[in-house]
């Protein structure tokens, strides 16, 4: 398959996942939410495909409202994130001690893991969808900035961005101008990646108890609910929604990925 | 002798930075732990609180200090974390220091052993797929890394439970040893049962990295110059990979593991909530659900000590591979 073939199959692969997510949990209402008692932990049926919870939810339903719940504060979380990325790079990119500063601050941001961070922050704010999204934006800026910082040296080095400034203009004009629409495909590429990362840390943070609050349908809170049936023998509970999740994060790992190998073949041989 | 001065130089100035970072992170730490709304006393009691006038409430807030400026119990905590003394974890009503020594090494077993599992096999992996590039097991496992980085930690481990634990009744449902033995009667075989599953997800967790990372630059070299002269001398392609491709991946394939870290230890957290692991990352969550600061501080400490290290061995191996990084920087 030629890349541009792969990134279309991959485009069209997550897009039509998102509609999908989207067209369910809308047409859904209140399947999966409202308890039914007489139905309680059935396995696999054609009635219920994915099963029943504790609480008689049709897991199916359960599981695709919590993947709109995923891509809502994944997609979120992401931009917020790219924006900070854009900002420290942005400030980095004014001055040599700017420069220096938001090194620092990346590296300090880069010696506590996702997940602790993750965890510090939301206690910090108290839990709550707010605060997971916002704990995910601060935590993942790092690594995007990293790589912008990097980009950013190569733009103020080349010619034309010398000639532009030895012509007098300002360094706000030459970053707005000449470095921003450089870093344009990193960025998207970067927030494409960034993305699942952020599905993926939201749900292990639900699932320890500190992100989304635990009456929501989120992947987290059925995977956690889960693991007190897992020794009964109700796989059902556990494999349907993270089977879900799994497929959101590889079709956007696949379309991030192929759009990085479009934009820059020479650098990634993958 | 100049060299000697220079490098103690860099030593100390290296140093100076692991202080200043460290340091920075406890301040970003202890700020958060302030901003929280939640309050130690009321964490600390729990339903007990009902049952506890507002007086008592205010002895033990001066008790430990929390009636003082932020700056005053920042200071005292960190005066007396240089002498040793990390405070009183509420959680476990231990010392933080005993409860850091007692779980950090079921840590050390678990995340430690991942660590350096995952580097090993994610390097003979990386070396088979990129010695195969284009063909079946180079496919194979490049499909199996994608797969598994897309693949959530702690829903790899209810898989595996579910699978090997309840359904064959191959290894034991959680914990470090049998439920109800005491730590210090647990043979050595009852551990090894115990730790087996955490560590096959963990290490699984790990290895996709370092073998994508190791096939591309086995790629690389494959395709060099000197590897086509050495074929041409007659070199098979066992002799090529070990004498060529192993000694060349394998510098960047540690700097890569010591990079990965953070990112195991991250992992840890999950995988030792699924199994109910003894370890730093279930004293963590513990530590966050009941509002133990100290305890909270103490492993965001440790962790990013060990992080950072990690961090800058990655950086000082990528600099001897290549001196021109150290220039650029």
């Amino acid at each position: 398959m030629t890349g541009r073939l792969r990134l279309i199959a991959a485009a069209g692969l997550a897009a039509a996942l998102i509609l999908a997510v989207a067209l369910a949990s809308w047409g859904l209402g209140a399947r999966g939410i409202a308890a039914d008692f007489g139905a309680r932990l059935l396995p696999p049926s054609p009635a219920h495909p994915f099963g029943t919870d504790h609480m008689g939810r049709d897991l199916l339903a359960r599981s695709l409202h919590g993947l709109a719940l995923s891509l809502r504060v994944g997609l979120a979380a992401a931009g917020l994130s790219a924006l900070i990325a854009v900002a420290v790079t942005g400030l980095a990119g004014l001055g040599r001690r700017a420069d220096a500063v938001a090194g620092f601050v990346t590296d300090v941001m880069l010696a506590l893991p996702h997940l602790l961070l993750l965890l510090l922050l939301s206690f910090m704010l108290g839990g709550g969808t707010a605060a997971v999204i916002l704990a995910i934006a601060v935590s993942h800026w790092p690594r995007l900035a990293r790589i912008l910082r990097g980009e950013l040296r190569q733009v103020m080095a080349m010619p034309y961005v010398e000639t532009s400034r030895a012509l007098g203009r300002p360094r706000r004009f030459v970053l707005v101008h000449h470095v921003l629409p450089h870093l344009a495909p990193q960025l998207l590429v970067g927030v494409l990646l960034m993305f699942p990362h952020a599905i993926l840390h939201e749900a292990g943070l639900t699932f320890l108890g500190f992100g989304l609050d635990p009456s929501r349908p989120a992947t987290g809170v059925m995977l956690a609910e889960a693991m007190r049936h897992l020794g009964a023998g109700r796989w059902w509970l556990a494999v349907f929604p993270g089977a879900m999740l799994l497929a959101l994060v590889l079709a956007f790992d696949l379309l991030g990925g192929s759009l990085r190998r479009l934009l820059s073949p020479a650098e990634v041989r993958l | 002798m100049a060299l000697d001065l220079r490098l103690i130089m860099r030593a100390l100035r290296l140093l100076a930075r692991q202080v200043l970072l460290l340091t920075v992170v406890a301040l970003a730490v202890f700020a958060m732990m302030k901003a929280s709304p939640v309050d130690p006393v009321t964490a600390y009691l729990g339903p007990a609180m009902a049952r506890v006038g507002p007086e008592q409430t205010a002895q033990i807030a001066a008790a430990w200090g929390l009636d003082q400026s932020p700056a005053t119990q920042f200071l005292r905590w960190a005066g007396q974390l240089l002498t040793g003394n990390a405070g009183h974890s509420t959680a476990y009503n231990a010392p933080v220091t005993q409860v850091l020594a007692e779980r950090g090494l079921a840590s050390l077993a678990l995340t430690g052993l991942a660590w350096a599992l995952s580097g090993l096999l994610g390097f003979a992996l990386g070396l088979v797929a990129g010695a195969t590039e284009g063909r079946w097991p180079d496919r194979v496992i490049r499909l199996w890394c994608y797969l598994l980085a897309a693949t959530p930690t702690f829903w790899l481990g209810m898989l595996a439970l579910a699978l090997f634990a309840v359904t064959l009744g191959w290894a034991p449902v959680c914990c470090a040893g049998p439920i109800g033995l005491p730590p210090d009667e647990v043979t050595p075989g009852q551990r090894l049962a115990h730790l087996a599953l955490p560590l096959a997800v963990l290490t699984l967790f790990g290895v996709a990295q370092i073998a994508l990372h190791t096939r591309m630059k086995v790629i690389e070299v494959l395709a060099s110059d000197y590897v086509l002269l050495a074929r041409a001398q007659g070199a098979g392609l066992p002799d090529i990979l070990l004498r060529h491709a192993a000694r060349n991946a394998g510098l960047p394939a540690l700097a890569a593991l010591f990079a990965a870290t953070g990112e195991i230890i991250g992992g840890s957290v999950l995988a030792e909530q699924v199994f109910a692991w003894p370890g730093l990352g279930r004293a963590t969550v513990e530590a966050g659900l009941k509002g133990d600061v100290p305890l909270l501080m103490a492993i965001a400490l440790l962790t990013a000590l060990v992080v950072s290290s990690g961090n800058l061995l990655a950086d000082a191996l990528a600099r001897r591979m290549d001196p021109r990084l150290t220039g650029a920087a």
